[in-house]
């Protein structure tokens, strides 16, 4: 498989008023995204998870090292628009990223922008709608819409670009539980049906879980990257980095403490339930 | 309260009105605005409000909706009501007590400045109620078009106003919020003169600022991650066409045009 995205050797920091340097976020954090997968970028606030992803598509650009993504550099100003089409990004508030007051025309922003002829970009907004599952709602006010639709409408807005990858950046945050289980099952059936790479920033760990790979970054540096099972059985490191692994590692490893002997990659309800009823009736 | 502002509000449809090309309907709010403004007697402001009423009727846009757009500005409809009661010169004077003279005239001066400025304000509520902003946006930055050989930033402009316009529902829910958080801690809104209400608003019009900045600048992140790199090589995915349903309105339009010009040369 291609990588999507190459980081090497990144270092940045935001600018400062002041001519000496700021505290770098990062120093040289090196990683790579293949295509197709399913990626969960974990982090406490402030370890740079946000800044990071929006390297992925050129809104920030490198103090040192490189980033490319599909094998063009974000430093190059004639890749930025080839970049970004095929970076999609969504973000928190899906407030904020809808741009028109009618769903089908928010949803057309980015085709326009594209300069793409009117008869695809009706295509391409149907489908993308239909992606989602919001076709009902193309003539609707974003505003009348709830948060997990209105976010649903800010992924059919970025997928109507057909990117190779999409980012998204905690888009659960601000969604009560139906509106995070929708923007969840859109975010893994467009990675499952469309094969688009998928970078998901997170707080929740049972979406974390969902996730092929999990990166955990801590003050810029990564301190963990691998299978979710991997990464979240080092319940230790997770609570050093102020992090929780997902309740049902949590519930073991409490019980391990007690002296049991329960294993820590049980990271759905039903096997951690069937582990330790298995451990009662023996 | 706040919710009664409508303005910029639109009502999805598919009436006669909502599916007319918005470059029509917004010279046709200009012909309506100059034929309000040339209307000079009784029969002249029938012809108009004949064209506002057959307008409303086929938009299928409710009473409710209209007469709430109308609430806000019900003060300035009175004070110019009452300012023209009393300071229009007339000779058919109905009864004069204290100095206050009443005239025929006065009475007929201040309801067709009333209704005058009522059928404006419904007029051009009738455009926002029945074109979705982006479709006002979009006919208002093509019949503009011919100034971008002025080097005016024609697209620019319209970009600015279909967000403005956007955000208004966003930021009137936020303002409702800041002011039930400065209630809830104490803030007191009602009371006092109106200095005091006047610097009440300062915590509220604070808090608002910083987070209309904070959205703006997310909006531009998330516009720039979508390719937003301005007008240029830019196309629409709704095309603006005219049908033959345009040609029909303009040639209402024209009528009601001619026919209170009509009246107002005649003197009828």
């Amino acid at each position: 498989m291609s990588q999507a995205i190459v980081v090497e050797d990144l270092a940045y920091r935001y600018p400062t008023l002041d001519q000496d340097a700021g505290t770098y976020v990062f120093k040289d954090l090196n990683l790579e995204i293949k295509q197709g997968s399913f990626v969960a970028l974990l982090g406490s606030n402030g370890s740079g998870k946000s800044t990071l992803a929006k390297h992925f598509n050129a809104i920030l650009l490198p103090c040192g090292g490189s980033v490319s993504v599909y094998g063009m550099n974000t430093q190059e100003e004639e890749h930025l628009i080839p970049i970004r089409r095929n970076v999609g990004m969504v973000f928190q508030n899906p407030d904020n990223q809808i741009v028109a007051n009618v769903v089908d025309e928010d949803v057309a922003f980015a085709p326009e922008n594209l300069g793409i002829s009117s008869p695809e970009i009706r295509q391409r907004v149907d489908n993308a709608l239909k992606h989602v599952g919001m076709y009902e709602y193309r003539e609707h006010a974003p505003h009348l819409l709830s948060g997990g639709q209105k976010q649903r409408v800010a992924i059919a807005g970025v997928i109507a670009m057909e990117p190779q990858c999409i980012v998204l950046d905690e888009p659960t945050a601000m969604l009560d539980p139906k509106g995070r289980r929708e923007v969840m099952e859109t975010v893994r059936k467009l990675n499952r049906e469309k094969g688009i790479t998928v970078v998901l920033i997170t707080h929740h760990m049972d979406e974390a879980a969902q996730a092929e790979r999990v990166v955990v970054l801590h003050n810029g540096v990564i301190k963990a990257d691998g299978a979710p099972k991997e990464v979240f059985s080092q319940v230790e490191l997770l609570h050093d980095l102020g992090l929780a692994a997902p309740e049902t590692v949590e519930l073991c490893y409490e019980l391990d403490k007690q002296g049991y002997d329960l294993p820590l990659d049980l990271l759905d309800t039903e096997s951690c339930a069937q582990t330790l009823y298995d451990l009662l009736k023996a | 309260m706040l919710k009664d502002i409508t303005l910029g509000q639109y009502f999805p449809g598919n009436s006669v009105v909502h599916r007319l090309d918005p470059r029509t309907k917004l010279l046709m709010v200009v012909v309506y605005i100059v034929a309000l403004f040339c209307a000079d007697n009784w029969l002249s402001y029938g012809v108009v409000f004949a064209f506002l009423a057959i307008s409303i009727y086929i938009s299928k846009i409710s009473l409710k909706a209209i007469t709430r757009g109308l609430k806000p500005v019900l003060f300035i409809v009175i004070f110019t009501g009452v300012l023209n009661l009393f300071f229009t010169e007339g000779t058919h004077v109905i009864f004069s007590v204290f100095g206050i003279t009443l005239t025929w005239e006065a009475l007929e001066r201040a309801f067709f400045m009333v209704s005058r400025i009522m059928m404006l304000i419904t007029g051009t509520f009738l455009l926002t109620y029945t074109t979705s902003p982006i479709a006002l946006t979009d006919g208002l930055e093509s019949l503009l078009n011919p100034l971008k050989k002025l080097h005016l930033p024609v697209h620019e402009l319209s970009m600015m106003m279909c967000i403005a316009l956007r955000f208004i529902p966003t930021l009137i829910e936020e303002t409702d919020k800041i002011i039930s958080a400065q209630k809830a801690r104490g803030a007191d809104f009602e009371t006092g003169n109106l200095m005091q209400r006047a610097k009440a608003l300062v915590p509220i019009l604070v808090p608002l600022f910083i987070s209309a900045f904070r959205r703006a600048d997310e909006l531009a992140v998330a516009m720039e991650c979508r390719c937003y790199q301005g007008g240029e090589g830019r196309t629409k995915m709704k095309l603006l066409r005219y049908h033959r349903l345009d040609l029909y309105t303009f040639g209402f339009g024209a009528c009601m045009l001619v026919v209170v010009f009509a009246l107002r040369s005649f003197g009828l």
